[in-house]
C-alpha cells in the first residue's frame, strides 16, 4: 500500500512537470493550472474510493483525475485536444471527464462544481445505494454562494458528500489573509452543524485518516462531512501567467519536510528506500512517456463526427 | 373535449411522467408544501414522496446544481423557479453547468433536466423584478432548448416532451394562462419540441405571436378585417422555421409579437433568419412589436405603455394589411 500511493503521488508530480515542459515548449495550448504540491490530498482521498463514488474536480483538477482513475493516457490526449482524451478532445485540461471511473469532470467556474456534486450524492440516496461524492474546491471558491448553498441543503437532506476544502493559499494571485474572513474552514462546516477535521494536506498519512474517518460518517448516512486540507500551491496560479509571491514564503513550502513525497518518504524510510524510490521513479518516468507517445499518435477528433454528434448547424 | 386549466394540465403531466419514470422527481421552493405557491405541484408529495419531491431552501444555484449533478448519474430532474426573475441567481449553474456538461465531457454524461420557469409573464402589476421574459437569455445560451407553452394542451403536451427529452430544456410558463380553462385531451399524447402551429390561417399577413402573445394577437384580430395568418412557435429555440417561412411565400408580410423587450429578443432572431433564408418572400420590412427598452414600472398605465396592448397589434396589423409594394 505505502509503495503504491507514493507511486500515485509520484505520478501526478512527474505528469506535471513533464506537461509543464511541453506546455513550455509550444507542443500544446490552453490553460494549465498544476496540482505540484497538493498531491497528497487526492491521493488520500481517492485512496477511500471505489469506481463508483464521485469525485468533482476544480480548474486545477489533473491531480485529482490521475489519483481516481490512473489513466494517465486519457490525461494528455486530452491536454492534446485528441480523439483518444478522456473527454474526446471536447474539455481539455479544465473539462476532463471519466464517468465510468465516478470521475464527473473538473470544472472551469470556482465554485462551481459543489452543487453538482450534491447532485450525485442526492442521487445516490435516491437510488438507496450506498455511494458517496466527493467534491474538491479551494479556500477561494469557499467564498463563492454555492458553497455556502450546498452545504446548508447537503446538512439539510443529510446528503452523503465529502467536501474537501485544498486551502491552498492563493485564490489566482490573492493570498488567503486578503480573500477569506477565518482562513479556518471548518468553521464554516461548523455554521452548518457539519462534521469536519482539518489536516495537514501534505501529510499523506494524515489525509488517508482524515479520508477514512470521512467517508465511514457519510456512507453510514450521518450526512455531510468537511475537509480543510492546509496545502500550498508551489506553481504559480496559471501555467502561462508569473505571480509573485515572497521568496522566504515559497522557500518555506519548497523545504523537504514540507513536500508531500518527501515528507511521506521519511515516514517510511524503509518500505520507500533510495533503491525502491529510484524503481518507481523510472517505472513512473515509462508510464509517463508511453502516455505522451500515446497522445503524440493519435488523432485529432473529426469535424464530421462532431458535426453529427451534436447536430451541429 | 373535457377542459381544464393549463396549471392542472402540467400537473397531470407530472403525474403521468412520474408514475412512468420512477427517475423523474420535482424539486424547487415550496414544492412539497401545499401543492407549491401556484398549485403547480397538486398531489405530487402525496403520491411520490418526499424523495421525488424535494422542497428546498431558496438556494437556487445549489439546486439547479443538485438537478444536474443527479441528471448526470442517470436521473431526470424537473427543477422549478418559482418565478422565472428569480433564475439571475442561479445562471452559472444554467449557463455554464447544465448547458455545457454534455459537450464538455465528449458526450459521455446527459443532463435531460426540464427547467420550469413558473410565473413568467407581465400585466398583473408585479413590477419590474417580477414582469420579465427571458427567453431570449437561454436561446442565445447554445446547449439548451427553450419552450414557451401558451395554451393547456400545450403545457401538457410540451412538459412531458421536455421530461423525456436527453436535452436541458427551459420551461417557460405564463402566469396569466395558469387558471384558464381550456381543451385537453384525455390521456397520452406529446407535443414535439421545435413544432410550432398554425392557430389561424390566413392571406394577407404572417403573425408570429411568442406565449401570452398569441392569446392577444387573437383578440386583436376581433378588431381588424385583414386576413392574418397566426403561428405560435411554442418552441423558440429551435425555431420552427419552416413553418414561417411556408407562410410568409403566402402572405409576403411579416410582424412579430412578444412580451420581451424587442432589442436582442426572439422576434428579433425571427427576422434575421428570414432575411437570412426568405427575403425574396418579404413585400415589406418585418416589424417585431415587443416590449420597450425599459425595465417593467409598476402603476397600470406605466406598465401598459412598456408591453404591446390589443389595440397596438390590430393598428399593426390594419397597417400592414393595407401596405402596397
Amino acid at each position: 500500500m505505502i509503495k503504491k500511493y507514493y507511486k500515485r503521488m509520484l505520478t501526478i508530480r512527474y505528469f506535471e512537470e513533464r506537461i509543464k515542459q511541453m506546455y513550455r515548449g509550444g507542443e500544446f495550448f490552453g490553460a494549465i493550472h498544476l496540482y505540484i504540491g497538493q498531491e497528497a490530498i487526492a491521493v488520500g482521498l481517492c485512496s477511500q474510493l471505489s469506481d463508483n463514488d464521485y469525485v468533482f474536480s476544480t480548474h486545477r483538477g489533473h491531480g485529482h483525475y490521475l489519483a481516481k482513475t490512473h489513466d494517465t493516457k486519457g490525461a494528455i490526449a486530452e491536454l492534446f485536444g485528441k480523439e483518444t482524451g478522456c473527454s474526446h478532445g471536447y474539455g481539455g485540461s479544465m473539462h476532463m471527464f471519466n464517468p465510468l471511473k465516478g470521475f464527473m469532470g473538473g470544472n472551469g467556474i470556482v465554485g462551481g462544481g459543489i452543487p453538482l456534486a450534491l447532485g450525485a450524492a442526492f442521487s445516490a440516496q435516491y437510488r438507496g445505494t450506498n455511494e458517496v461524492s466527493v467534491v474538491f474546491f479551494g479556500e477561494g471558491a469557499s467564498n463563492q454562494g454555492t458553497f455556502h448553498e450546498s452545504l446548508n441543503l447537503a446538512a439539510l437532506k443529510k446528503l452523503p458528500l465529502i467536501a474537501v476544502c485544498e486551502n491552498n493559499r492563493y485564490a489566482a494571485t490573492t493570498p488567503v489573509a486578503l480573500s477569506t474572513s477565518d482562513e479556518d474552514i471548518t468553521k464554516r462546516a461548523d455554521a452548518y452543524g457539519i462534521k469536519s477535521l482539518s489536516v495537514n494536506g501534505n501529510d499523506l498519512t494524515e489525509v488517508i485518516a482524515a479520508a477514512k474517518k470521512a467517508v465511514k460518517h457519510v456512507r453510514s448516512g450521518n450526512g455531510p462531512f468537511l475537509l480543510d486540507c492546509k496545502t500550498y500551491r508551489v506553481e504559480p496560479h496559471c501555467g502561462i501567467i508569473a505571480d509573485k509571491r515572497p521568496e522566504d514564503e515559497l522557500a518555506q513550502w519548497q523545504k523537504p519536510e514540507n513536500d508531500p513525497l518527501n515528507c511521506y518518504q521519511a515516514q517510511h524510510p524503509k518500505e520507500l528506500n533510495s533503491a525502491t524510490v529510484a524503481a518507481l521513479e523510472t517505472d513512473v518516468k515509462y508510464e509517463i512517456e508511453e502516455a505522451v507517445e500515446f497522445a503524440r499518435a493519435s488523432s485529432f477528433p473529426k469535424v464530421e463526427n462532431f458535426i453529427k454528434e451534436f447536430a451541429v448547424q | 373535449m373535457r377542459k381544464i386549466t393549463y396549471i392542472d394540465a402540467m400537473n397531470e403531466a407530472l403525474h403521468e411522467e412520474m408514475q412512468r419514470d420512477e427517475n423523474v422527481f420535482v424539486i424547487g421552493e415550496d414544492v412539497d408544501i401545499d401543492g407549491g405557491v401556484w398549485n403547480e405541484c397538486y398531489k405530487l408529495m402525496e403520491t411520490f414522496g418526499k424523495q421525488r419531491v424535494v422542497g428546498t431552501p431558496i438556494s437556487e444555484s445549489a439546486f439547479s446544481g443538485l438537478a444536474a449533478g443527479a441528471a448526470m448519474c442517470g436521473l431526470r430532474p424537473v427543477l422549478e423557479f418559482m418565478y422565472m426573475d428569480f433564475v439571475g441567481v442561479a445562471m452559472d449553474q444554467l449557463c455554464n453547468q447544465i448547458a455545457k456538461l454534455h459537450i464538455m465531457s465528449g458526450g459521455q454524461v446527459k443532463i435531460p433536466v426540464t427547467i420550469r420557469m413558473c410565473g413568467t409573464g407581465t400585466g398583473s402589476r408585479e413590477a419590474a423584478q417580477h414582469s420579465q421574459s427571458l427567453e431570449a437569455w437561454f436561446a442565445h445560451i447554445p446547449g439548451f432548448k427553450v419552450v414557451m407553452p401558451a395554451t393547456a394542451k400545450d403545457s401538457k403536451g410540451l412538459l412531458k416532451a421536455a421530461i423525456r427529452d436527453d436535452s436541458p430544456v427551459i420551461f417557460i410558463e405564463n402566469r396569466n394562462l395558469y387558471y384558464e380553462k381550456e381543451p385537453v385531451p384525455e390521456g397520452e399524447f406529446i407535443v414535439p419540441i421545435g413544432q410550432g402551429e398554425i392557430v389561424r390561417e390566413g392571406t394577407d399577413v404572417t403573425v408570429v405571436a411568442v406565449a401570452y402573445s398569441r392569446h392577444k394577437v387573437l383578440k386583436a384580430l376581433e378588431m381588424t378585417e385583414a386576413s392574418v395568418e397566426l403561428i405560435d412557435p411554442r418552441t423558440v429555440d429551435p425555431l420552427d422555421m419552416p413553418l414561417i417561412l411556408d407562410s410568409l411565400a403566402k402572405t409576403g408580410k411579416l410582424l412579430v409579437v412578444q412580451e420581451a423587450t424587442s432589442e436582442c429578443g426572439i422576434g428579433a432572431e425571427i427576422v434575421r433568419q428570414v432575411v437570412e433564408k426568405g427575403f425574396d418572400y418579404l413585400d415589406c420590412p418585418p416589424v417585431v412589436l415587443g416590449g420597450k427598452n425599459i425595465p417593467t414600472p409598476f402603476s397600470a398605465p406605466l406598465e401598459d405603455h412598456v408591453l404591446p396592448q390589443v389595440e397596438d397589434i390590430a393598428e399593426k396589423i390594419t397597417a400592414f394589411a393595407k401596405y402596397q409594394i
